[in-house]
């Protein structure tokens, strides 16, 4: 009990330094603070890589959620907000990227992956079906070969 | 056939090699700039040290070195001393100084010289938001129309001079003097 306790303690302490850094804002509306959450999880941050905006505290990030609250609050679309993105940091900026042009093929090398790996399975699987089954087993020539090397053996 | 299929094994290896090797003589922090090729965004900023406002207009017409700075930025003063070796070679540079103090910002340029024709003074960071900056010092390449050629993140020393920017900025600069 003391040790689930102590562990308990030991990742509170771990998750409040975390939300520190992180500044809050004020929203004329809830469903507006629900795209934040989203967006500020979806776009990445160029400085601290492998980290979106809403975990990093590099001064980018923090300009990068400053701006995201501005727009929403102006009443810019998710896709506006996200082209806007794009064309300051690159698709670089999006750890969703949007589909179309080269990224088309990031979203379909998944699938066409899958389809080799069926075509292959398949022609494996007809390939087994077809091919004539090996005789299994010993015939009578055989038998009488181990009965004699076995008594060879023996002897 | 079936003899040949016994090599596809070392075939994905090697092709599988060819893209690991690549990998590992890229940065992944390095990012291409969004602006290659577009136009320098507008803007209406201070001049750091002086009155009035700049503009985009005060910045283009040349071939010439954007260079995003601030005091807060360590590199930016291992970058110093060669930026202005590059003034005093006659390459022009226009300086942005980035989320600064402008105290601060001109008792730099007094202390450790000024390389730069002038600067922006970007405190909001605004400027350097439209242009994608994510961290200083960088540096941009911009052509004769204002265009953004190249943009190098962290700091010009004499060998990214020499390899990376100087090429580019001896083209665009033959390529102005032809027309």
């Amino acid at each position: 009990m003391i040790h689930r306790i102590s562990l308990a303690l030991l990742l509170l302490a771990l998750v409040l330094p975390a939300r520190a850094v992180i500044e809050t804002y004020e929203f004329s509306d809830a469903a507006l603070e629900e795209r934040y959450q989203v967006l500020s999880a979806e776009l990445r941050c160029p400085k601290c890589q492998n980290q979106n905006i809403a975990a990093s505290n590099a001064p980018i990030a923090k300009d990068l959620r400053k701006t995201l609250h501005k727009k929403l609050e102006e009443g810019a679309s998710d896709d506006e907000i996200l082209d806007y993105m794009v064309d300051r940091y690159g698709e670089f900026v999006r750890y969703r990227p949007s589909f179309g042009g080269a990224n088309a093929v990031l979203w379909l090398a998944p699938l066409g992956l899958l389809a080799i790996g069926g075509l292959a399975l398949m022609f494996t699987v007809r390939r087994k079906a077809a091919a004539p089954v090996a005789q299994e087993g010993l015939d009578a020539a055989d038998r009488e070969r181990v009965s004699q090397l076995l008594k060879e053996r023996d002897s | 056939m079936d003899r040949l299929k016994l090599f596809l094994p070392l075939v994905i290896f090697a092709v599988l090699a060819l893209f690991l090797f690549r990998g590992l003589s890229l940065d992944p922090k390095e990012l291409p700039s969004a602006l290659i090729d577009k136009p320098l965004p507008a803007f209406d900023l201070a001049a750091l040290g002086g009155e009035g406002v700049l503009s985009r207009d005060d910045v283009i017409g040349e071939v010439s070195l954007l260079n995003v700075w601030a005091t807060w930025c360590v590199a930016c003063r291992v970058e110093h001393p060669y930026l202005q070796t590059l003034a005093d070679l006659g390459v022009p540079i226009v300086g942005l100084n980035y989320k600064d103090d402008d105290a601060e910002a001109l008792r730099w340029l007094r202390d450790l010289g000024n390389p730069y024709r002038f600067n922006i003074a970007d405190r909001e960071g605004s400027l350097g938001l439209d242009l994608g900056v994510y961290g200083a010092p960088e540096t941009y390449l911009l052509d004769e129309n204002g265009l953004i050629r190249f943009r190098h993140v962290g700091v010009v020393d004499e060998k990214v001079w020499e390899n990376t920017l100087q090429p580019l900025y001896d083209e665009l600069k033959r390529r102005e003097a032809t027309r």
